[in-house]
């Protein structure tokens, strides 16, 4: 049982969501962020006042999944989010005490194990 | 010779200026129709035609479009606006004359830039919009207005149907071709980032088009009040029958649909404004929905990324309005002009249809040379990569609703030369 954290570029997006939609990986939170990733400046200039963009749009994926989704899921993000230039972002695959779905009060593996999932398996 | 007229001169100085408008108006609707990272390029392919093609318009542009010359382009008599003066052109001054033309080159060539946004490089559009007023633009003109082949064959165009919206359709879909589709085409969602932009710009356009038909009756008679009633009339019925078409195919009335129903029918109205009786132009408001909603229908389900459908608008809605003008068209309403089929004359739907014909193909041809030709000196398109930055930071290093967050203030001497090194750098201890 992991919670992978991505910080990837808004315009992969939609990649990744398919990526992870054909990995049968379901239920996310995505948020929209600020971040840099030590991609080169980005220079703008409004009315003679020039400015250098240092930190850029980023969107965080949140995915808890169970021990056998974990490298599916980090697989799915690498896919869809690689350009090969700098500022792709990152994946943080983190250890999580414990897990509850809040709908039935489920822990841990069952909560995050999709309901259909549960069915094909009884 | 004629004199200038003073009430004549009062009406095309307004027309003029509403003509100017619809250009900034276009520029909503264009840009509230594509994504938040587009929407300032995409503004910016319709400002900077007023520069570029007025610019070109005045050197060479009006000459070749206006000045005496041959069945299929005018003379170099007028080259950098020599000879166009105050004295009488009509009624009017020809300085203003050349003027309100201009307003009408800028519009027409701003409006193909709805079918390659989210992806052209600004550079060769520009390129590409002046060559295409010299190439296109003025010859088509003449054509129809200045004296050329399908002016003396009795071809009727009030206000530019084939000349602006045939034309500037058929080139967009060529562009379109040329260009290819964006790269999310038909992969993900591209939504309007900003519908009530495309409403305003919708509004501006309905208001600037009363110069656009009223002002081509150059003058300030009976005519002028008919083609500028034609232009009230025929949008409405345009908005209604757009909007029950959505009732009816997805039980809602949609923003969008409503901005494109009034466009298509101002399209369609404007070859016939000055030759059909005000129930004929609610009848081409009307009809005019039909092939266009559906051409947008039709288009949205294949390859071709006409991305703003500036074919299905334009192209079809001018067809339709110059195919119905052969119908419609009364010279109980307009002397100087023809009677339609409906009213017993077979010959003029003949000569509508050959003016739509010729100048589609010319416009075809020439627009697809012209972008192969500039596609040898540089590439079109920006990289997928750029494109998915977006057009606004890469084209023109600004964002349409930059916060400022995270933005860190240049001092101007760096500021002239940035540096294009990582902003943030490893960090290293200081020892």
């Amino acid at each position: 049982m992991k919670l992978i954290v991505a910080i990837i570029r808004p315009d992969r997006l939609n990649e990744v969501l398919e990526a992870l939609y054909r990995s049968e990986v379901r239920g996310l939170t995505v948020s929209r962020v600020l971040g840099h990733g030590g991609e080169t400046e980005r220079v703008e200039t409004y009315r003679g006042t020039t400015v250098k963009v240092d930190l850029q749009e980023k969107v965080r994926l949140e995915i808890g999944v169970s021990e056998p989704f974990v490298q599916p899921t980090v697989d799915a993000i690498l896919a869809g989010a690689r350009t090969g230039e700098v500022g792709d972002g990152k994946i943080f695959v983190l250890d999580v005490a414990q897990v509850y779905r809040i709908r039935t009060g489920e822990r841990n593996e069952a909560a995050v194990t999709p309901p259909e999932v549960e069915h094909a398996t009884e | 010779m004629q004199s200038i007229n003073p009430a004549d001169t009062a009406w095309l100085l307004v027309a003029t200026a509403l003509v100017l408008l619809m250009t900034p108006a276009l520029a909503f609707f264009y840009g509230g129709l594509v994504r938040n990272k587009n929407s300032l390029n995409t503004m910016m392919m319709s400002f900077v035609a007023l520069g570029v093609v007025g610019l070109t318009w005045a050197v060479a542009g009006y000459s070749l479009a206006f000045s005496e010359g041959g069945p299929l382009l005018g003379g170099l008599t007028y080259l950098g606006l020599q000879g166009v003066g105050t004295e009488a052109k009509g009624t009017i001054p020809h300085v203003l004359f050349m003027t309100y033309q201009a307003t009408f080159a800028i519009i027409t060539a701003a409006l193909i830039s709805g079918a390659v946004v989210e992806r052209m490089r600004f550079g060769p559009y520009l390129a590409f919009i002046a060559l295409w007023t010299l190439l296109v633009y003025a010859p088509v003109a003449h054509w129809v207005w200045g004296g050329g082949w399908l002016m003396s064959r009795g071809v009727l165009d009030f206000a530019g149907g084939t000349v602006v919206h045939i034309n500037a359709g058929v080139s967009a879909l060529v562009a379109a071709l040329v260009l290819g589709s964006r790269k999310d085409y038909g992969r993900q969602a591209v939504l309007p980032h900003n519908v009530p932009f495309t409403l305003l710009g919708a509004g501006l356009l309905w208001f600037g088009w009363f110069g656009f038909n009223g002002g081509s009756a150059l003058a300030a008679n009976g005519l002028a009040g008919l083609a500028f009633s034609n232009t009230f009339l025929a949008p409405t019925a345009a908005l209604v029958a757009w909007t029950l078409l959505d009732y009816f195919r997805t039980g809602r009335a949609t923003a969008v649909g409503a901005a494109t129903g009034i466009v298509v029918g101002l399209v369609a109205i404007t070859p016939a404004a000055g030759f059909v009786s005000p129930g004929s132009a609610l009848l081409v408001g009307a009809i005019a929905t039909l092939p266009s909603y559906f051409a947008i229908a039709l288009r949205s389900r294949t390859r071709i990324d006409d991305s703003l459908d500036v074919f299905a608008g334009h192209g079809v809605g001018g067809l339709t309005g110059a195919l119905l003008t052969g119908v419609l068209a009364q010279k109980a309403w307009n002397s100087g002009g023809s009677d339609g089929l409906l009213y017993g004359n077979f010959s003029q739907l003949g000569l509508q249809a050959l003016g739509c014909v010729s100048a589609a193909l010319y416009t075809a041809v020439t627009t697809f040379v012209i972008l192969k030709a500039l596609a040898l000196v540089t590439s079109l398109r920006a990289l997928p990569r750029t494109e998915g930055i977006g057009m606004d930071v890469s084209q023109h290093g600004e964002e349409a609703y930059a916060s400022g967050e995270g933005s860190i203030l240049l001092p101007p001497e760096t500021a002239l030369v940035p540096e294009p090194v990582p902003a943030l750098r490893p960090q290293v201890a200081s020892s």
